[in-house]
């Protein structure tokens, strides 16, 4: 049996934050359907990324999308929103990703939906929280990194605010609020008692700094400085950082200088005998090695230092890792159908349960695509009622 | 919070680091009783690693961090008489996580198979670097060799740049969120079948899984994403994605038709670029931009921009969003007491009824906790 096998989520939520999340349920088990607006559906539709196309559709919402159904309407309709809440009276969540306020005034907030269906988990991801001067700002993923100081995290100290060139805020709120969902609905499995369950993109961002934000709020608010050059990470020692070779790239974790002096045979790391100067000199030992790193290819020291146990890396881009045995031995490319013929390649769902993995060949919905099953599913006794 | 929806739920930690305990404060942070199992010689590795040289008590402040709101109880796993407490704490948990590399719990023979003879309703739980198997598997799971590995840090800085990892521990997060969510859709299935479940994910998987539109638009196109030359914000995205460098400060604009944002900046540079032209042309039109918003302080543009609904921030350090409002009203700062002293930290971004998941329960002294566990066990047993 699936996870989430009988759970029905009604997806409201657009973009990424809130389908990433839907799409994450779905590959665990659940019925995942997915509230388009009628002619235009998930804006996400037609946000081509990078000039890809897939036969004229867009790649990314195929990604984020597959393994759902996608029921068409207009929640200003009467009729239509009559439909929308008749799956709510059955789901067992709903989730949304509208600013503050626009649920309410479709006649969708949580109190009243509550009183259609007590037991459902009731899920909302905002930009900023329901307060506050910023509750009305779109929660768009850069933006998100550049209010909260995550810009000031990665690259050199002398390089402008470096964003994080994937959308982590969007996925880390989708992952926080597929955590509250399920959480929810282990309650709900006991009690029978539904939920509200709230994440922002900006609470999200903020917890993923958790380790560093800590530090900066018990050290008398220091800013965070990143290393001048191969910085790791804001906080961390030399080497810890990614260094050019006479062929490419090797990345150095947490290690001791002395140690790599030895094995690389870099005489110039070996006057760092304080271990306490490996984060205050952290630029000088990491100039040292970078000059000296140079100097051989990323094969030949990396036949030094992984027989020593130090722990480092080769770097790889996509073309170079597709090659490895390492990355084929996971299987994590997962071929999807849509109903009209579509083949895509894409990832799959990377949790494991009882030693399966969790694949699903179906592909996203066409645009309400699946309006006649669900009416014909969730209406008809409502129909047959009121004849 | 009256009633915290993970209540009553009692998680075997045996992970150490970042990953599994990450996983294992979010779900105390929802409710349920957590309890690390640690080497009596040092516990946890991650109690004596200080960033900054900053300590709570005997243990680092990184380890309060991640570690507050659970017990601790220390056994040997080598020694049979603490093995014995352990296989009896099994039987009456419902989780068990650990991060340690593969078949090292299966010596202790504290392995999937050995936990379900003990108890079959278990939930069992487990990171690992790279998987099981390949090439890979007994490689140090470290964050920033997966980042190197998967591709990750070509997606940040500019296209002259070297690879630029991620600056926080990103495969780690990302791993021990995926284990929470395994682990609680494998609550809620146990609840229905009464049965438990083995759930695996490793770091690898993890931060593939979170590159998955950057995946899914290179498996079609078998075109490496290729960062821009100027204010990269996405390899994927169009021009202007990217944060700006302006006379005082720094300004991010994200997506924006070109035309909109050249009427909103009265930039007739930029009006001469077409849509189609936004992404094939990014890094000339993002070389204009620069060029022209170096002409006055990002306050003045972003008022400009925001007037015409344009998706623009400024770019803050952590002591500019502090002052903020909005920041305030999110309550996300909790106060901690360890040892007499405060410590301020974060708190579960999730919340639940409306309700702010606030926890102001230190993490554990080594072993604090383990007479008073063992207690509760004899007497469980009687």
């Amino acid at each position: 049996m699936n996870l989430l096998e009988d759970i029905v989520v009604i997806d409201f939520s657009q973009f990424l934050s809130g389908p990433s999340a839907g799409l994450r349920l779905a590959d665990m088990g659940a019925r995942v359907i997915k509230i388009e607006r009628r002619g235009v559906g998930d804006i996400c539709r037609e946000l081509y990324v990078s000039d890809v196309m897939i036969e004229g559709e867009s790649t990314i919402f195929h990604a984020i999308n597959r393994n759902k159904e996608s029921y068409m309407a207009d929640l200003k309709d009467a009729d239509d929103l009559h439909t929308v809440k008749e799956l709510l009276k059955s789901a067992d969540v709903l989730l949304h990703n509208f600013r503050p306020g626009v649920m309410e005034r479709l006649g969708l907030g949580y109190e009243t939906v509550k009183e259609l269906n007590p037991s459902l988990v009731y899920a909302e991801i905002s930009g900023y929280g329901n307060e506050g001067p910023w509750r009305d700002l779109p929660g768009q993923d850069l933006l998100l990194q550049s209010v909260s100081g995550l810009a000031w995290l990665s690259n050199n100290n002398s390089n402008t605010p470096t964003p994080m060139g994937v959308a982590v805020a969007d996925i880390l709120a989708g992952t926080h609020i597929a955590q509250g969902i399920l959480a929810a609905l282990f309650q709900k499995t006991i009690t029978g008692e539904g939920a509200l369950v709230q994440v922002s993109m900006l609470e999200s961002v903020l917890d993923f700094q958790f380790e560093v934000l800590t530090c900066f709020y018990n050290d008398g608010n220091e800013l965070p400085v990143r290393s001048k050059v191969n910085n790791g990470h804001a906080y961390i020692a030399a080497p810890y950082g990614i260094y050019k070779t006479a062929n490419g790239y090797l990345a150095l974790a947490m290690g001791d200088i002395l140690q790599l002096a030895d094995l690389l045979k870099c005489e110039g790391l070996k006057v760092f005998t304080d271990k306490k100067e490996w984060f205050s000199k952290r630029d000088e030992i990491k100039k040292e090695l970078a000059q000296h790193l140079k100097t051989g290819t990323t094969e030949s020291w990396l036949s030094i230092l992984q027989p020593a146990d130090i722990w480092c890396a080769q770097v790889l881009n996509y073309d170079e890792l597709m090659k490895e045995e390492g990355y084929k031995v996971l299987n994590m490319e997962l071929k999807v159908k849509t109903s009209n013929g579509l083949e895509i390649k894409t990832t799959r769902c990377p949790i494991r349960v009882d030693g399966q993995l969790l694949i699903s060949p179906v592909g996203a919905p066409q645009l309400g695509e699946h309006n006649e099953p669900i009416e014909a599913e969730f209406l008809s006794s409502q129909v047959a009622l009121k004849n | 919070m009256k009633h915290l929806p993970l209540k009553g739920l009692k998680v075997l930690e045996f992970s150490q680091y970042l990953s599994g305990p990450s996983a294992g404060l979010r779900l105390a942070d929802m409710g349920a009783r957590v309890i690390k199992i640690e080497r009596p010689k040092g516990g946890d590795a991650c109690r004596q690693l200080a960033i900054k040289n900053m300590w709570a008590d005997e243990s680092s402040l990184l380890f309060h961090t991640i570690n507050r709101n659970k017990e601790s109880f220390a056994a040997d796993l080598k020694n049979p008489d603490d093995l014995l407490w352990i296989k009896r704490l099994i039987k009456e948990a419902d989780v068990v996580t650990h991060n340690f590399r593969p078949g090292v719990m299966e010596k202790v023979g504290l392995d999937y198979a050995s936990a379900k003879v003990i108890n079959p309703k278990i939930i069992y739980a487990e990171i690992t670097g790279y998987g099981k198997e390949g090439p890979w598997k007994d490689k140090p799971g470290q964050d920033l060799l997966l980042q190197s590995l998967s591709g990750l840090v070509y997606t940040s800085g500019n296209e002259n740049d070297d690879p630029v990892p991620f600056g926080i521990a990103i495969a780690d997060i990302l791993c021990g969120a995926h284990l929470v969510q395994g682990i609680l859709a494998a609550l809620i299935r146990r609840h229905k079948k009464g049965i438990g479940a083995l759930i695996e994910v490793s770091l690898m998987e993890s931060l593939l899984d979170f590159q998955f539109e950057l995946l899914t638009t290179y498996y079609s196109s078998g075109e490496q994403p290729r960062r821009s030359r100027f204010s990269n914000g996405h390899p994927l995205l169009s021009a202007p994605y990217g944060i700006y460098e302006t006379t005082e400060g720094f300004l991010a604009i994200a997506m924006v038709p070109l035309a909109k944002l050249a009427a909103a900046l009265n930039c007739a540079a930029l009006a001469r670029f077409s849509q189609e032209e936004a992404f094939s042309r990014r890094d000339e039109i993002k070389e204009i931009l620069a060029q022209f918003l170096k002409q006055h302080p990002a306050a003045h543009w972003l008022r400009q921009l925001q007037q015409h609904d344009i998706w623009s921030m400024q770019v803050l350090n952590w002591r500019e969003m502090k002052a903020q409002e909005a920041y305030r009203v999110l309550q996300m700062e909790q106060t901690i007491n360890v040892d007499e002293k405060n410590i301020v930290t974060t708190r579960c971004p999730v919340r639940i009824n409306g309700e702010r998941l606030f926890s102001k329960r230190p993490a554990p002294k080594l072993g604090e906790h383990t007479e008073k566990i063992k207690a509760e066990l004899l007497n469980e047993a009687s």
